[in-house]
């Protein structure tokens, strides 16, 4: 196979989420001296960006949106030890948790899937997590951005108590909060003092990376 | 050895319905709830009510048996707002009604307000919620809805749903003097798009839940097919696997006839709808209504 044809393929399997294709073709590329990065940047985030863009329009469905995610992983964990080496960087860390009280972790998860695909380093402590334990991730992990995920009106203020405890840790001003979940709004995200909301996880990706940008450029100004 | 059939008894002021697996099934209407509904929302916030009003009379018109009643708005005073709820659903029908909340407050000034035997909605296997909310259910006579999950997750096998249905039945029985039978345990009836083997288990726990305590269950019925599309076919599809297991409720959109036909035509076949005659009923007064709309087209 041409590189240009193992990468056609590579986007066509994944889009679909035919995870053992996907895995033969990122070996068959590499034993040809394919670039890791080719494979990511040319193949495998362009076909998790056309997953996310069929699932906003309601083209695809969230079976098929999770494993598409899962055929990227699968190429994923044989790339990453090799990215890192070519010094391929990752364009920001994001720390990812379903907000104590709850355990609805579909959406989280698919927003870990689609920020992965973007080039994120996604962390993702699971649910039910207390702010205590976000705060100690925090200080832990560095991350660039904390998301906040809720599924339910009662533990929507949550969002609130984990922004009053990363204030009180003095690492507010260090990292960007995002919240979201099927009821939170743009309104609600407002009045817990959040930095960012979106509705759905590929407009989560566009969010952050608008955010990150933002902060980056206030950095250096 | 299988235990005794229990009959979970609601009441509104002036009506009964018994849920039980010789009982036709109790269709608990679900969508007096804000959640995703920004327009109700903001009318709730501004006092408005009327949009409740609609959905009650909708739920009732598809053959709810409860309303299912969650005034979960953000950024409001919800024990306010559920109480001004329960009281205006109350004048409007006569149906017994679910406390939908989890804000104990909320639910402490709800059941204050009910007149009846109201069903609470909901408790899970963490102690916390079950000291919080289990003297209210008694201090107030009601029944109650618990989850068997905990603080640290949604078992995804039924083992562990069955050990933490065993905490709950014991810790409300033992601890909190709750009749056994006033305990619906909802399985956990997890979406089947994030994974094909949920509805496998859940069918389990409900078989399980059934021999060894004869329990009344109930699920959100709408969960199951969430992310996936014919969202209507699936819910209707897997009622009737679910009564066939012993499931004896949902909270569920009653303004679906697609499921709750389904649910109906489960009834009678399962032996709870005697010589069909509900069945016929709803045949006729469907008739009645097509000939009365002809009649004034």
């Amino acid at each position: 196979m041409t590189p240009d044809e193992i990468l056609k393929g590579l986007y066509d399997e994944t889009l679909v989420g035919n995870g053992p294709a996907v895995l033969d073709l990122t070996h068959q590329a590499l034993g040809q001296d394919m670039q890791p990065g080719t494979l990511l940047f040319d193949a495998l985030i362009p076909a998790l960006e056309e997953v996310g863009a069929r699932f906003e329009r309601g083209d695809f469905f969230v079976p098929e949106m999770l494993i598409a995610g899962r055929a990227m992983a699968g190429s994923m964990e044989v790339l990453r030890p090799l990215l890192a080496e070519t010094g391929v960087e990752t364009i920001g860390k994001f720390l990812m948790g379903t907000v104590k009280g709850d355990v609805h972790d579909i959406g989280k998860n698919l927003v870990n899937i689609m920020l992965e695909g973007a080039g994120f380093e996604v962390i993702d402590l699971g649910v039910q997590v207390a702010p205590e334990k976000f705060v100690a991730a925090i200080e832990q992990h560095q991350p660039d951005i904390v998301g906040f995920s809720a599924f339910l009106t009662t533990t929507m203020p949550m969002f609130k108590a984990n922004i009053n405890a990363l204030e009180k840790a003095g690492l507010r001003g260090e990292v960007i909060v995002m919240v979201g979940g099927a009821p939170v709004t743009q309104e609600y995200a407002d009045a817990v003092g959040a930095d960012g909301y979106a509705a759905d996880a590929s407009a989560t990706v566009k969010r952050a990376k608008a955010l990150l940008e933002a902060r980056r450029t206030k950095v250096l100004a | 050895m299988t235990a005794p059939l229990r009959h979970t008894v609601l009441r509104s002021a002036t009506k009964e319905v018994v849920i039980g697996a010789d009982k036709p099934f109790c269709v608990i209407g679900e969508r007096i709830n804000p959640t995703g509904r920004p327009v109700l929302q903001a009318a709730l916030r501004e006092g408005d009510l009327s949009i409740v009003a609609k959905d009650v009379a909708a739920q009732v018109a598809g053959g709810a048996d409860v309303l299912d009643i969650n005034m979960g708005v953000p950024l409001t005073d919800e024990a306010e707002l559920l109480v001004k709820a329960i009281r205006m659903v109350q004048e409007l029908t006569d149906l017994p009604i679910c406390i939908d909340s989890s804000v104990v407050e909320a639910l402490e000034a709800g059941l204050a307000a009910y007149q009846g035997r109201a069903l609470v909605n909901s408790i899970t296997a963490e102690d916390d919620r079950m000291a919080a909310i289990l003297p209210l259910v008694k201090k107030y006579d009601a029944a109650v809805v618990a989850l068997p999950n905990d603080e640290d997750e949604i078992p995804m096998e039924a083992e562990k749903r069955i050990a933490l249905t065993e905490k709950i039945v014991r810790v409300a029985t033992e601890e909190y003097g709750i009749a056994v039978e006033d305990i619906v345990i909802d399985p956990l009836a997890m979406p089947i798009g994030a994974d094909s083997t949920v509805g496998g288990v859940t069918l389990d726990v409900i078989r399980q839940i059934r021999e060894r305590w004869g329990l009344n269950t109930t699920c959100g019925a709408s969960n199951v097919s969430f992310g996936m599309p014919g969202r209507h076919a699936i819910n209707a599809a897997w009622l009737p696997l679910a009564m066939s297991a012993g499931m004896t409720s949902a909270i569920m959109d009653a303004r679906t006839p697609q499921i709750v036909d389904a649910v109906r035509a489960a009834d009678l076949l399962l032996g709870n709808d005697e010589w069909g005659m509900s069945w016929i009923g709803t045949h006729r007064a469907r008739q009645a209504a097509e000939a009365a709309a002809a009649g004034t087209a």
